[in-house]
Parts: C-alpha cells; sequence; structure tokens
C-alpha cells in the first residue's frame, strides 16, 4: 500500500492488522493510528539528512561481513523446556486452533 | 479460414508457458541459523532451539557449510555466482513458521542466471533458463487431525537449509517441464548436497501454468500449481492444468490469476480461495544477520573439488571407454552407479564385464528391492570379484548370479561365498564323468533325439548336467562330454 506522506489512516492500520491476523476493535484502529503515526513522525527526522552522497546499506555497520558458524550440531532444548511458554500442547506438540 | 481454424487442435491453437519453483532441502548436518540437527525421525520439537523457535533475544547464525552448498548447486546449473549476497525477512502469519517470518533472498539472491539443457521427444536439445537460486529457511510441520478442532505443530524442520531455484518460463508442454525435473534432480543429486526426495520431501516443486495463443506475445493469466508430491504428480498436475485452461479460454471464460491445488486422488487441481489474497510479504532486510561477500578464490575452490556432473561424466566414458550411448546413459544416470561401475571396472580389469554385470544384474537388484546403489551392501571390490570369478570360468554364470545375490545380501566378499560353499565350476572330465552317465541313463528321450539329429536335445541334456552339479558344471565342458559319449 503506497503512503508516500507517511500519514497513517484507519486502513492502513486495518489492513496491517489483516497482514498479522489481529482483530482489531473499532477503539483499538484509533488508538494504534495516532500511535503508529507518532513513530512515522519520530523516524521521518532521518529524512531531513541530505545522503545524496550515502550508499545505501541495509546494516549499520557495512564493514562487517561474512559472520559464520560451523556446521557443528549443539544440543537442542529440552522438549519441556520449547513448550513451555506454549498456551497449548499436546503429545510434544505445540496446539493450534485449526488452520485448514 | 474459419472452417480450417476450427478444424485445428487445441495442441495447435494454443501455447503452453510453464515455469517451474524447486525447493531443495540440505543434508547439513545442522540448521541454516542455529546448531540443532537436521536428522530425520527425530520425536517432535526436540531438534529446536531458542533460534529456530523465534525467542525473544536470540540471534541467528549463518551456517558455512550451506553456502558451499549453495555455490555447488549454483555452478553446477552454470548459475552467476554473486559478489554479495544478503538475507531479507519475507513476512506472513501462520502457525508453522514461529518467528511471522521465514529468513530468505529477495534482491541479492546467492546467483543470478544459469541454463540446464534437456532432450525433447524428437531428440534436439533444448536450454531451460534458471532464473537464480537463493538460500532460505524451512518451515515446520503442521498436522491437522480429522475430528478435533486442532492443529498440532512440530518445529523440528524450522530452519532446515533450502534452495529455491527458479527456472524462467521456458518450458513449452508438461513433457518438457517433467524432463527438466528429471534432468534438475539428476545434476543435483550428482553433488550430493541433498537427498532429492520428492514423496519424502527433500526436492518439492511448484509449477506456474499459463496458455496463450500461438504467436500471442503477451503471456496469459498465471495459474501457479502446489502440492505435487512425486514427478508423476507433475506431469499428471500439468497434464490437467493445461486442459482446463484450454477448456475455459474455448468456452468463451476468462481465467484468473489464482493458485491451485493438486488433488492427488481426484486427479484434479482445486482452487485454493485463500482468505488472505494479497502476497504482501514486506520483504526487509534481515537487520540480524550481515551481507557476504562471495569471494572469486572461495568459489574456484569449490569449483576445482566438485565431483564431475553427468554430462562431463557421458563424454568421458565415451572418449575413455568407446561405449554406446544406450550403455552410457544406464551407467551415468546416478553418481554411484558410474562410480560402482568405474570401480569394479578398474579393480577386476574386465570393462566390458564391469559393464555387462553393471547394467544386467546389478540393476535387476535396483529394481526388485526398490533401493539406490547405497542401499545394496555391494562394494566395488565384490562385484570385481564376481566379474573375476566368472570371467576366468572358475564359476559358471548361474553360480556367479547367485553368488552376487548373496553379496548383496550379507555384504560377504564372494571368495568366501565360493570357498565356503564349495561353489567353483567343476571342469574337470573325471569329476563330470559320473553325473554325464547318470543323466544319459535317465533321460531316454532326449538322448534318442539327439541321435536322431536333435541337436536342441543336447541343450535339455546340458541343463540336466548343470541341475545335478548345482550349477557347477562348467557347461561347456559337460557338451564336450556329452556329445563325445552319444557319437
Amino acid at each position: 500500500m503506497d503512503n508516500p506522506k507517511n500519514e497513517i489512516t484507519n486502513e492502513i492500520v486495518e489492513y496491517a492488522a489483516r497482514l498479522a491476523r489481529l482483530s482489531l476493535s473499532e477503539k483499538e484502529v484509533a488508538v494504534f493510528k495516532v500511535q503508529l503515526g507518532g513513530i512515522l513522525n519520530y523516524v521521518s527526522q532521518l529524512n531531513e539528512i541530505d545522503t545524496s552522497n550515502t550508499p545505501p546499506t541495509s546494516h549499520a555497520i557495512p564493514s562487517l561481513l561474512n559472520v559464520f558458524r560451523e556446521d557443528v550440531p549443539v544440543k537442542s532444548l529440552p522438549r519441556e523446556e520449547a513448550l513451555k511458554n506454549a498456551p497449548d500442547e499436546s503429545d510434544g506438540f505445540f496446539r493450534v486452533p485449526r488452520v485448514i | 479460414m474459419v472452417k480450417v481454424d476450427s478444424d485445428m487442435t487445441d495442441h495447435t491453437r494454443y501455447e503452453t508457458v510453464i515455469g517451474l519453483e524447486v525447493h531443495l532441502q540440505l543434508n547439513t548436518r545442522t540448521k541454516t541459523f542455529c546448531g540443532c540437527s537436521i536428522k530425520f525421525g527425530a520425536e517432535p520439537n526436540t531438534q529446536v532451539c531458542p533460534v529456530c523457535l523465534g525467542l525473544p533475544g536470540s540471534l541467528p547464525v549463518f551456517n558455512r557449510e550451506v553456502l558451499n552448498s549453495g555455490i555447488k548447486v549454483a555452478l553446477s546449473l552454470g548459475c552467476d555466482i554473486q559478489k554479495t549476497m544478503k538475507f531479507d525477512r519475507k513476512n506472513y502469519y501462520y502457525p508453522d513458521l514461529p518467528k511471522n517470518y521465514q529468513i530468505s533472498q529477495y534482491d541479492q539472491p546467492l546467483s543470478g542466471r544459469g541454463k540446464i539443457g534437456i532432450k525433447l521427444e524428437d531428440g534436439t536439445r533444448k536450454e531451460i533458463g534458471i532464473t537464480r537460486v537463493h538460500i532460505e529457511e524451512d518451515a515446520g510441520k503442521l498436522l491437522h487431525s480429522e475430528t478435533d478442532s486442532y492443529s498440532l505443530v512440530d518445529l523440528n524442520r524450522t530452519g532446515t537449509p533450502l534452495l529455491e531455484i527458479v527456472s524462467e518460463p521456458d518450458m513449452r508442454s508438461p513433457y518438457e517441464a517433467y524432463e527438466y525435473l528429471v534432468k534438475l534432480k539428476q545434476v543435483l543429486k550428482y553433488l550430493d548436497v541433498s537427498d532429492c526426495n520428492m514423496e519424502e520431501g527433500s526436492l518439492r516443486c511448484d509449477a506456474n501454468i499459463s496458455i496463450r495463443k500461438r504467436g500471442a506475445r503477451e503471456f496469459g493469466k498465471k495459474v501457479e500449481i502446489k502440492n505435487m508430491n512425486s514427478f508423476k504428480a507433475v506431469r499428471e498436475g500439468l497434464l490437467f492444468e493445461e486442459e482446463r485452461q484450454r477448456e475455459e479460454l474455448e468456452e468463451g471464460r476468462e481465467l484468473t490469476q489464482e493458485t491451485r491445488l493438486w488433488d492427488e486422488d481426484k486427479r484434479v487441481t482445486v482452487s485454493m480461495r485463500s482468505k488472505e489474497a494479497s502476497h504482501d510479504y514486506r520483504y526487509f532486510p534481515e537487520p540480524d544477520l550481515v551481507p557476504f561477500e562471495i569471494s572469486a578464490d572461495l568459489v574456484d575452490g569449490i569449483r576445482r573439488a566438485m565431483p564431475e556432473g553427468p554430462e562431463e561424466k557421458k563424454i568421458r566414458f565415451a572418449a575413455e571407454y568407446g561405449m554406446g550411448e544406450k550403455d552410457i546413459e544406464v551407467l551415468t544416470a546416478e553418481k554411484d552407479i558410474a562410480d560402482l561401475f568405474e570401480g569394479a571396472a578398474g579393480l577386476s580389469g574386465d570393462r566390458t564385464g564391469a559393464c555387462n554385470w553393471v547394467k544386467g544384474e546389478v540393476m535387476m537388484h535396483l529394481k526388485e528391492r526398490e533401493t539406490d546403489v547405497k542401499g545394496l551392501k555391494l562394494s566395488p571390490g565384490n562385484l570385481a570379484q564376481v566379474i573375476k570369478l566368472a570371467g576366468e570360468g572358475k564359476i559358471s554364470n548361474l553360480v556367479a548370479k547367485e553368488v552376487l545375490r548373496e553379496s548383496i545380501d550379507t555384504g560377504r566378499d564372494p571368495y568366501s561365498i565360493v570357498k565356503d560353499k564349495g561353489l567353483e565350476q567343476v571342469s574337470n572330465a573325471d569329476a563330470l564323468g559320473e553325473i554325464v552317465s547318470k543323466v544319459i541313463r535317465e533321460n531316454e528321450r532326449s538322448v534318442s533325439d539327439f541321435r536322431k539329429g536333435k541337436d536342441a536335445a543336447l541343450g535339455f541334456l546340458v541343463g540336466q548336467v548343470m541341475k545335478l552339479s548345482g550349477g557347477k558344471a562348467n557347461p561347456k565342458v559337460a557338451g564336450e562330454l556329452l556329445r563325445k559319449a552319444l557319437t
């Protein structure tokens, strides 16, 4: 969804919520509209900097490259630990509302 | 003109356009961004850690071996390895993806274009373009119960390294798509970076297919087909979809761009009416992973260490062994078959024998046992022993086949099998004399047939000698002895 002016509308909040599979009440939409707008405004201060001579980068430290780990197995979490935070589980599986 | 047009078959009026996306699961020891094992068959959720569970505060670190395997694959497809690659987040929300994003590569993938050659029905070659090869991580597995209202999630597979190999829309029929897939699998299998098993999901294929009026420049509306879990399913799914699209157009209906699922039982594609139609993945650079510079040294090193590919092997076999095209096809179909042949040929010093044994008996055992060379327990050394024993006449061909079978079953070496069971071929006239006399006594009818000039009767009598000797008699000597005794 194009939004050149960084303006957060109700539609944008609802669209983002739909992508994230959240259902928001009208009241929540209004709250998030203000909050998200505030975040965008804050970040948009960066637009004031002249970057015409700065090459684009996807990371903060462009000189940091090629960080690898070797292909050596390490111990995984015990299953009880892995499932501990899950709202629901069954026979060692995470259990979620049916998705198909 | 109109009449001619209506008489033309659908096949000539429309042109099919197909592109394939293949996902290849790599056989590294650990996951793409964490040290969890990817060994198949573990209990659910026992190969997970904070990184692949997407727990807050965890950080991914890239597995060096995934890059090495990716470079091998890209090189084998003639792809340009990019000097710099980075990872991106592909955002979507589904329970098999605990982070709510998949780490993938968007605008700076591992490689650019390459190509692969296939053989068409008329024997000519055609090149299919590869658009790119990129690295990404696999999602978890969902189990849906038939009865209750839950889905169960196993995240062991989450984070398993995948390569996505995207083809150009260069294929013009389901046949070409099938050939492309077969060829691609052969090339990939040679590299030994994946099991390449479609039924087990280590090689997966989605297809994009559209049709257009022949001669049209624009592509038709594209349909993506998923859920084709075998080579056969890919061909059948595409044939069905090609026909369905033709019918829709013939009947004046519009096609819609959509995703359809291949239904293996009903043998049809079914529209997947997704509630969330928008493919808005909101890609952005993965901030937790730094970019990667791929040096020419690294690529050259891997290139030099790469095993010979199937096409190179075919050329070498033709030049080195002077074999016919048919033999070469069989012997180079898989790397393991080629290695078994070359190993056995070298160790036995009998190349013709090795070729015949591999394409005959060995292939028969592979088929009979529905397995691959690794599943046979047959070392090149053991095959070489069978070839030598048979070639030098120490055991009869019949016995040699049995010895091979036993060696495949048990992994024992043929020399010991022959020695322990006393299977050496008997060529000694004295030792065979008694059996020959017995056979003559007990087969009057054949004996008289032979004496009347029926040469075929001798073959039967030799067979009887072989039977009574437990397959050990030298058939040539037995034949000579019989002839001498009867004339």
